[in-house]
């Protein structure tokens, strides 16, 4: 029987929700991201592509998408850092019967806005949207994007057809940016009801056409929430940034070793600065030249830089995938990534130098971070709850 | 006789904790005993159906000793006393593809 150890966490602290292969772990320290717990493995024995937390209205809460292999993906979350889950019962994420959809697996569990503290987003696959309007006790399918004229046409990627990546606009009600593998980027302004392509300029050199209507291969993409007009996305091949939320996307890919790749964050305080991790390509997915290097850019993706202080850089053949490079929200922002290697790396210096904070670990799927804050009172999340 | 249908232990969480759920009225087809089923226990449909009603890649369900994708699948025919198995498939035992991203 697997022994779980569990953490408990404090105001200050930060938790990195780290999803894997077998089961999900959670990693904390204080703000000085020096030391770090381990606590896990929850779920063992079940992938988790998607971990999420959501502290707004006073709530510190966990979402974790365990899949078994046999019995499918659910949706469950703990107020407690991992001591206890909501049933495995009230699993909701699904689509309508006589939709012709089955869910395959949950790649993202997404916070909506600050000012709307219910809302809750959850891309899927087969690649959809759906949406929670009450901190994610019920879910429904966003039928604006499943309607889409293109969604039958849209082909699955290495990863198979997923909805990986929502990005609402902070500043704009109404405005929210999903990215599809392979489908492209989708921009709504209305609140979900309609949609169309957002990803002008960026190229599908796997097509004939490399400038398709739609069928962009993005692997991931980020905002910053004081720019929300520009993002960055890691496509299958190619580097981009926009400055007018999608309506034209300029190649950023100078001074990178390889345009191809998966992860890609953003520092939490600076817009401009921006984490990738490159790889060598489709065919060879792993970190070039056996060097496992972080690339940030500082100035919007003119330059790029190799960040390789306390990372190996002899026989590294590691790869990062799409969800496992983020960063926390500390005022000296901490960077993580982790590997399919099971490696878990940190940085509390914005990028500059890195520790190993686990290795051993099942093939690394997702790394998110979150900043605790003090627990307030709150409606705890639905459902009977299991240890 | 009633049928009854076993559940492999990562579903029995599920059933309130049974391994095996008697079944009271009587069924003719493995439809209707899971029409029973999930009505005494709502959560496990979508464990073992997909939300379109198709039972599960890496899920194999036997009536007696014969699995149901050989004799009609859900319409298969489900005798007087009969024991109704829901096994987690050997196939099914990784996540199957090498997920990339």
């Amino acid at each position: 029987m697997v022994e779980t150890r569990q953490i408990s966490a404090h105001p200050g602290d930060v938790v990195l929700m780290v999803g894997t292969m077998k089961g999900a772990f959670l990693f904390r320290s204080n703000a000085a991201r020096a030391r770090w717990r381990r606590g896990g493995p929850h779920f063992p024995g079940h992938a988790v592509y998607a971990m999420g937390y959501d502290g707004r209205a006073g709530r510190r809460r966990i979402w974790a998408a365990p899949e078994s292999a046999h019995f499918g993906a659910v949706l469950r979350a703990s107020d407690d850092f991992g001591r206890s889950w909501t049933s495995e019962k009230d699993a909701n994420v699904r689509f309508p019967e006589g939709s012709g959809s089955s869910l395959a697996r949950i790649w993202q569990v997404t916070p909506g806005r600050a000012d709307e503290p219910g809302t809750l987003y959850c891309g899927v696959e087969p690649a959809a949207l759906f949406e929670s309007k009450d901190a994610g006790t019920s879910w429904a399918l966003v039928r604006g994007l499943y309607d889409h004229p293109h969604r039958p046409k849209w082909q699955p990627g290495g990863g198979g057809l997923c909805l990986h990546t929502v990005l609402p606009d902070p500043t704009r009600p109404g405005r929210l940016h999903v990215a599809i593998s392979t489908g492209g980027v989708y921009r709504s302004d209305d609140r979900g009801a309609t949609w169309r392509t957002a990803h002008k300029g960026v190229r599908a050199q796997f097509l004939p056409d490399p400038h398709p209507e739609f069928g962009q291969c993005v692997h991931k993409m980020v905002r910053h929430p004081a720019h929300p007009d520009r993002l960055f996305l890691q496509n299958h091949w190619g580097l981009y940034r926009t400055d007018d939320a999608g309506e034209s996307w300029k190649d950023i890919a100078r001074g990178v070793p390889s345009d191809f790749g998966f992860g890609m964050a953003v520092h939490p305080h600076d817009p401009d600065t921006v984490y990738i991790v490159p790889l060598e390509s489709d065919e060879f997915r792993c970190t070039p030249q056996g060097k496992l290097r972080v690339y940030r850019t500082r100035d919007g993706g003119k330059s790029w830089k190799a960040l390789t202080r306390g990372l190996p850089q002899k026989d590294a053949f590691e790869t990062v995938l799409r969800d496992a490079l983020t960063t926390d929200t500390l005022p000296k922002a901490g960077v993580y990534f982790g590997t399919r290697s099971g490696k878990l790396f940190g940085s509390a210096d914005g990028g500059s130098s890195w520790r190993l904070i686990a290795d051993g670990l099942p093939p690394v799927v997702c790394v998110k971070a979150a900043t605790v804050h003090k627990a307030a009172t709150v409606r705890k999340a639905r459902g009977r709850r299991a240890a | 006789m009633a049928v009854t249908v076993s559940l492999p232990g990562a579903l029995v969480a599920y059933a309130g904790g049974r391994r095996s759920v008697p079944l009271a009225s009587p069924c003719a087809t493995v439809a209707q005993a899971f029409d029973q089923l999930w009505r005494l226990h709502p959560g496990l449909r979508d464990r073992v159906l997909t939300e379109q009603g198709a039972v599960r890649r890496h899920v194999n369900v036997f009536v007696g000793t014969d699995n149901i994708r050989d004799t009609g699948g859900l319409d298969t025919p489900v005798p007087d006393g009969a024991e109704i198995a829901i096994v987690p498939a050997v196939s099914g035992g990784t996540l199957g593809i090498e997920a990339l991203g």
